[in-house]
């Protein structure tokens, strides 16, 4: 386990969550907010661990729903689902194809509002649903593929740039070394 | 191993997510508040950075535009203190009519100006967040309007901001009332999640005689907003459940899509 690379995950979370909030942009052209947290988890799930997966689930849940009218905790399921799944499946995915990035990040933003609206639904509350909210789904969609390989540059580059590197190895073996000359 | 930690981080989720969803009304309150007060400090930030260019452009201004607006000011303050000496005399008039007929003296609005922070992340929900809290006398329900109209109530308070449920949010109903002979009285309720700049007047009578433009002020039924605040214009209306009761499209009067600064009513 990174914890740099948790932290930085955690950290743009956060970022992105105070980002919906206050940045009306998106959502004066589109009438739809796109959610960066499924985006943030597929790559939370391709290269982190499940800890990481599962803090980014608790903490970017109650992060966004303290900030929106959801009830505390029900974004936190629908983004661990999402999560849980690509962790599991991380060995068949080609994570570093542009292509299989904006596919998943365009998935998991289509399924982590399902999921959330379901537990709404679940849990007795109204939220505001219609035709509309189609269309809201696919805004959500499409701005999840196109973040998704955004986001995976991003934060190849804050690694490159803040983790350590891996030490390179030489042939050189001193234990072989052909000695020359009298000794 | 790995296969056990996954299924403890799973396990350990769930729980969480079960423990936070049954929290009774009273405690998820105060914890949404506490988590949402991590966010201050990028709100602080947000509004220094919001200020700057005003700032900027405050400090590049001529010394003739000034004293224009100055100008400008004191030619403005010289009429409203005319209206506000007409006003009164009305008001006087109004209190002594009032007295003679018996009828309740209408209190004065007091108001607070808040400035609108945030907007909700989610899009099933609308809400918007001022930087208005207890420590300023904000309290639950209070009702929000700017100069053209309703805007909400004040669902949630912390000590330094408070959440707005805006009309059109599924928890925001409004009892409202169309200003024609009939006075047909009906609820606010959602419009639709694309277009916020309408909502529906539903539950009026089924023989309720509309027409486009008519105004819809809230009638001061339920409790929470007082009578006679504007709310919108009747659109179009239309019979519905077979004639039962008539509904009608009402566009708002306040963009709540550009809202930036609004008043907090206090009773």
């Amino acid at each position: 386990m990174n914890p740099l690379q948790t932290i930085l995950i955690l950290a743009a979370a956060f970022l992105a969550v105070f980002g919906e909030a206050t940045l009306a942009g998106l959502r004066q052209w589109f009438s739809a907010q796109v959610d960066l947290l499924p985006v943030l988890m597929v790559y939370a799930a391709l290269n982190s661990d499940i800890v990481t997966v599962s803090l980014l689930a608790v903490f970017g849940g109650l992060w966004f729903d303290a900030l929106s009218a959801n009830p505390p905790g029900v974004s936190i399921l629908p983004l661990f689902a999402v999560g849980f799944v690509i962790w599991q499946q991380r060995e068949l995915i080609l994570r570093e194809l542009p292509f299989a990035q904006l596919v998943l990040g365009a998935i998991a933003c289509a399924i982590a509002p399902v999921l959330s609206i379901l537990v709404l639904l679940t849990i007795g509350q109204q939220p505001l649903l219609g035709w509309g909210s189609l269309w809201q789904w696919l805004v959500m969609t499409a701005g999840g593929a196109v973040a998704a390989p955004v986001i995976f540059v991003v934060f190849d580059w804050c690694n490159h740039a803040f983790g350590y590197q891996p030490r390179t190895e030489t042939s050189f073996r001193s234990d072989r070394e052909i000695r020359r000359g009298r000794q | 191993m790995l296969k056990q930690k996954h299924y403890i981080a799973l396990g350990a989720v769930t729980l969480a997510t079960l423990l936070l969803l049954s929290l009774p009304p009273r405690a998820t309150s105060p914890l949404k508040l506490a988590v949402g007060s991590w966010f201050l400090p990028l709100f602080g930030l947000a509004s220094t950075a919001q200020q700057l260019p005003i700032t900027a452009a405050d400090a590049a201004l001529s010394r003739r535009e000034l004293l224009r607006q100055l100008e400008t000011l004191r030619h403005d303050n010289e009429e409203l203190r005319v209206q506000a000496t007409q006003a009164a005399a009305v008001a006087q008039e109004n209190d002594q009519l009032r007295a003679l007929f018996g009828w309740q003296r209408q209190t004065a609005w007091k108001l607070k100006l808040a400035n609108v922070v945030m907007r909700d992340p989610a899009n099933w929900w609308r809400t918007v967040q001022i930087d208005l809290g207890s420590r300023d006398g904000i309290r639950e329900n209070l009702p929000v309007l700017t100069a053209n109209g309703l805007v909400g109530r004040v669902s949630s308070v912390s000590y330094t901001h408070a959440q707005v449920v805006l009309v059109g949010d599924p928890n925001c109903r409004v009892s409202a009332i169309v200003e024609n002979p009939a006075r047909d009285m009906g609820i606010i309720s959602p419009g639709g999640p694309l277009d916020n700049a309408f909502v529906d007047l539903s539950y009026l009578s089924g023989n309720a005689i509309l027409q486009a433009g008519q105004n819809v002020i809230t009638s001061g039924l339920g409790g929470v907003f007082p009578k006679g605040i504007p709310i919108g214009q009747v659109v179009d209306a239309r019979p519905v459940e077979f004639g039962l009761y008539t509904e009608a499209r009402v566009k708002l009067l306040v963009n709540l899509g550009s809202l930036e600064q609004v008043w907090v009513l206090f009773p």
